[in-house]
């Protein structure tokens, strides 16, 4: 056996989103915006984004508006909890949700 | 150069050739002076590393695996409870694949409370993956550190030195000190396969599925059966890899020669004793009395027992009408861990050996060389009188 082969496999991913696979599935509670509370909505200026910098899956982004990615949005709430002006409110999913369509 | 030191000096000295990088080690009796001495080497200067000091064995290891994930050689000692503390941290650092070698100065595990020798400490943590080497006398602890360090990057395994405590660690002897130059021909640079690059960004060791499945980037991952799989097979195949540097070592050093089990007037011998480590130096006495008394009788030092090597252990023992195993340790509820491991790579050979099996030596218990000579006397006398029980030797327990 040479050198190389040892070691040939090991748990090592490469970074990106959907790493740790289709995190959304997992949420009970959609954080939903109301884009006329936001802080950056209202004085169209960068600043606040409370949400963008506790969001523990980066799924928040630094825009006006801030917008929410939904494919790995685990539901924490930790966003909802952080804005300064109630602007996220945290929705049960089944009430927030269209059905899913079957394929 | 030969000089006279105590064994956890000539691991300590080991270590400071391999030119470790970094160094954690929480202090416990008896690998404490070992690492005494690396933090001294570090502070005068003589080791260019980083020694840091922590306030258990579990962060010990924890260190260990952070350095050498960080690319750089790491190296850590302990005993017995501190071995145990370390062991969620263990089974970590091999099957993340990363190549630390530690020393283990073997001790008998509480409770009760001891601090004296015995191998439970080690033989205990026989099935984590570490490689297990186990040496017989201080130049083979010298030797085999450096041989580790090099067997450990080669294979991405990390790596156990055990030596028994006090009988080794904190006796004196005389041993032969490689020259570095030398040692820095024989054990490259460290260059482990896989570490942490900020060029080359990656996740390692996160939640692994039960099944494969494509990355991000679209190849497919392993799922944690295959990489279990492949730390078997290379573990098995660290045998032949033991083989060769043990090989190298001996063209450079001029010592070696055997790497898995060393035997003494084991030619013609129909009688085999067989243990880990210096109690198998101790039986050399008792084999030369029984050799002048007549007795066809060797003895056999096993030195790697993880992997185990099963081929060389055949080749040693088959044929022979009995092979008598001492051990220091037990698998409590079953027999000794090396006996049973004995017995089941002879099953297949062609002339299986009776084999007994002697507990002995248990917390320091001192073992007498007449208690040894008794023993073999008995086993070579009346073969068929044992069964697969265990026996104790030395026990004084109370009518």
């Amino acid at each position: 056996m040479a050198k190389d082969d040892f070691c040939e496999m090991l748990s090592r991913s490469t970074p990106g989103p959907g790493d740790g696979g289709n995190t959304g599935s997992w949420r009970v509670l959609r954080p939903v915006l109301n884009a006329v509370a936001c802080i950056p909505v209202k004085t169209g200026r960068m600043s606040c984004f409370q949400c963008w910098l506790y969001c523990p899956d980066c799924v928040v982004s630094k825009t006006i508006p801030p917008t929410i990615d939904y494919d790995y949005c685990k539901g924490c709430g930790i966003c909802a909890e952080e804005c300064p002006a109630g602007a996220i409110e945290m929705v049960p999913e089944a009430e927030a949700a269209p059905p899913a369509k079957e394929d | 150069m030969h000089i006279i030191e105590s064994g956890n000096v000539a691991a300590a000295t080991g270590v400071k050739l391999a030119r470790a990088q970094v160094i954690a080690a929480y202090p416990i009796t008896p690998q404490t002076p070992l690492t005494e001495k690396l933090s001294e080497f570090v502070e005068s200067g003589q080791l260019q590393a980083q020694y840091i000091p922590v306030e258990s064995e579990h962060s010990a290891m924890a260190v260990c695996i952070a350095a050498t994930s960080a690319g750089a050689r790491s190296f850590t000692a302990t005993s017995a409870n501190g071995l145990l503390y370390m062991n969620e941290q263990l089974h970590w650092a091999v099957g993340a694949r990363l190549p630390i070698v530690m020393c283990v100065a073997n001790r008998g595990v509480g409770a009760p409370w001891t601090v004296w020798n015995d191998q439970q400490d080690t033989i205990a943590q026989r099935d984590v993956g570490w490689i297990q080497l186990y040496a017989n006398d201080h130049q083979q602890i010298i030797d085999t550190v450096i041989k580790a360090f090099k067997l450990a990057q080669t294979v991405s395994i990390p790596v156990m030195v055990c030596y028994d405590g006090y009988l080794l660690s904190h006796t004196y002897m005389p041993f032969e000190q490689p020259a570095q130059d030398l040692v820095d021909g024989f054990l490259p640079s460290f260059s482990p396969r896989h570490f942490l690059d900020p060029d080359n960004p990656g996740n390692f060791n996160t939640v692994t599925l039960p099944d494969i499945r494509p990355g991000v980037d679209g190849t497919m991952m392993p799922g944690y059966i295959e990489i279990r799989h492949n730390l078997q097979r290379d573990l098995r195949a660290a045998i032949d890899v033991y083989r060769d540097i043990d090989r190298d070592f001996a063209r450079t050093f001029g010592r070696g020669g055997c790497p898995f089990v060393e035997q003494y007037r084991c030619d013609d011998a129909e009688f085999v004793a067989v243990a880990i480590g210096s109690l198998s130096y101790q039986l050399r006495d008792v084999i030369d009395m029984m050799r002048d008394n007549g007795t066809p009788i060797g003895v056999v030092g096993v030195q790697m027992y993880r992997p185990f090597p099963s081929q060389a252990v055949v080749e040693a023992l088959a044929g022979r009408k009995c092979v008598v195993v001492f051990e220091k340790a037990l698998s409590y509820g079953n027999q000794g861990a090396l006996y049973a491991d004995i017995k089941a790579a002879l099953y297949p050979a062609g002339q299986r050996p009776q084999v007994h099996n002697y507990i002995l030596g248990l917390g320091g218990r001192e073992i007498k060389t007449a208690q040894l000579l008794e023993a073999l006397t008995l086993s070579c006398t009346a073969p068929d009188s044992f069964g697969d029980e265990p026996r104790w030797i030395g026990l004084k327990l109370q009518e």
